[in-house]
């Protein structure tokens, strides 16, 4: 099978912290791709390089054909993607919001209104499409939040631990989607998350990175088969250890922590 | 084209939904109009000045088209700290549009919000000389307008946080509002003063509006209109230059 994705000895540096390491693989055209790790492991850093959002230090990537450093505008072309935190725009209604990302990836007008309809519908928010978003739960957003990011049908599609915070009908809900979308459409998915029986369950291949490195690549049985492990989520606690790892808070953290304070008031 | 439009309608909405936001950058203005207006009259009738509301008005519509079209630049902060400029950044859109969408949104809002204030100011006595040229109170209107939205978004590419945001309320808005003109008569300034407002793109945008609506000015229509058409072209670039280098 032909290859959409291939990253060759990429390295992201942040002043002394090295947070992508010379990571280097490729994912298939068609596949379901899991990029797996701890918090701080590096994925969120490969995410934003992939999508164009962060220069890597070194390395180079190509993405259905564009590179990455040369034809950013080719990547853009070629991928979606549902962000870990929160990028709605919370002064606008639920539909504006989907309307907004539908032009900025030129989804035809007739195609737009009917997938927009057919996306809220299926994550249950038609009934609140007029709603700003800062009335919207944090289950809601993220759910428009997925939505919106399937609106477009792209090549590739990136979801950054797209299900955090859902509850398990919600998941299985959203999960069965986007597989079928990836059989139908050959849509290549590369997602990250943190619950284990949900990659185990979706994903053809995992690629488990640890400290900026890849430590192990494979299918999921392939995976458990070589750590003698019952599930994927015990093959990958024998890969990673058990210490548990702590991300530092960023400013945006600190700036909804304000934002929230004052909105208590 | 559509790109440029969304994000313009996208800035409109935003604007029209926050009330909170359209009476507060309405006020300061306003208590400058009224106070300083009022207030300083007298003095300057006895300095042989004339109506100073009259003088002082298109001064007032200048500030508060600053004080909007700086904050609206600068707005992309918030984006960035709230997340949805990942969304436009990762679109299959050039960045030159985004700039542009945007620009073009924050500039309207700012010129609506000149024409709100010369609306009022029309209420404490203001009159201008010609109705005829209003539309060219507009040029000069917008062209303020985008000249500081843009000079906001450059800014505001290279800022994390807003940190700095007193910062450039404190030591480039005011300096930008107080040594423009807008208050007081440039002729016989201290030659350091002079010197400085003539550096000052405000004080251009001041002075056109006043020659428009008052008959009255300083540096003449044609250098005024040509001097912030260079400026704003020069500042689009530079905006869309930083806003290319973001970084998230």
């Amino acid at each position: 099978m032909e290859e959409i994705i291939n990253i060759s000895h990429l390295v992201k540096r942040f002043d002394k912290l090295v947070a992508v390491n010379d990571i280097s693989f490729s994912v298939k055209k068609g596949e379901i791709f899991a990029f797996l790790g701890p918090n701080g492991a590096g994925k969120s850093t490969t995410i934003k390089i992939l999508t164009t959002l962060l220069r890597p230090t070194s390395g180079s990537a190509i993405l259905n054909g564009s590179d990455l450093s040369s034809n950013a505008l080719g990547v853009r072309n070629s991928f979606g993607i549902v962000f870990q935190d929160p990028s709605l725009d919370d002064e606008l209604t639920a539909y504006e919001n989907m309307e907004f990302h539908g032009v900025l990836y030129r989804v035809p007008k007739e195609v737009r209104r009917a997938r927009i309809e057919e996306l809220m519908k299926f994550v249950e928010l038609w009934d609140r499409k007029d709603t700003l978003i800062k009335f919207f739960s944090g289950g809601m957003k993220r759910r428009l939040e997925i939505a919106r990011g399937l609106l477009h049908h792209p090549k590739i599609l990136f979801l950054d631990e797209p299900t955090v915070g859902l509850d398990p009908q919600t998941r299985n809900h959203i999960w069965s989607y986007i597989q079928d979308l990836n059989k139908k459409e050959g849509i290549t998915i590369f997602f990250t998350t943190h619950y284990m029986d949900e990659a185990e369950r979706v994903a053809h291949r995992v690629a488990i990175v640890d400290h900026g490195t890849i430590i192990e690549e494979g299918s999921p049985e392939e995976l458990k088969r070589k750590t003698n492990a019952a599930s994927l989520e015990d093959a990958f606690l024998s890969l990673t250890g058990h210490e548990i790892r702590s991300e530092e808070a960023t400013a945006a953290d600190y700036m909804r922590m304000h934002r929230r304070a004052w909105r208590g008031r | 084209m559509d790109t440029v439009y969304i994000l313009w309608l996208r800035q409109i909405k935003r604007y029209f939904r926050s009330r909170a936001r359209i009476v507060g950058s309405i006020g300061q203005p306003l208590l400058f109009l009224v106070a300083l207006g009022f207030g300083l009259g007298p003095v300057y009738q006895r300095a042989g000045g004339g109506s100073y509301i009259e003088f002082l008005a298109p001064g007032i519509v200048a500030m508060a088209i600053l004080f909007t079209a700086v904050f609206s630049g600068i707005e992309i902060i918030w984006d960035r700290q709230f997340g949805f400029l990942k969304e436009t950044l990762v679109a299959p859109v050039s960045r030159i549009q985004i700039m542009l969408g945007r620009t073009l949104g924050g500039a309207t809002v700012a010129m609506f919000q000149g024409i709100i204030i010369f609306i009022l100011s029309m209420f404490v006595g203001f009159r201008p000389v010609s109705f005829v040229l209003l539309p060219l109170a507009l040029v000069f209107m917008f062209l303020i307008a985008v000249l500081f939205t843009a000079l906001g978004t450059a800014i505001a590419s290279r800022l994390e946080d807003m940190q700095g945001f007193q910062l450039i309320m404190n030591f480039l808005v005011m300096p930008l509002f107080f040594l423009s003109g807008a208050l007081f008569p440039l002729e016989g300034l201290p030659s350091a003063i002079a010197t400085i407002v003539k550096i000052d793109p405000l004080a251009y945008g001041v002075d056109g509006l006043r020659h428009v609506l008052t008959g009255v000015a300083n540096f003449g229509l044609f250098a005024d209109f040509s001097i912030l058409l260079v400026i704003t072209a020069l500042l689009l670039l530079i905006g869309s230059y930083l806003f290319s280098k973001i970084q998230i």
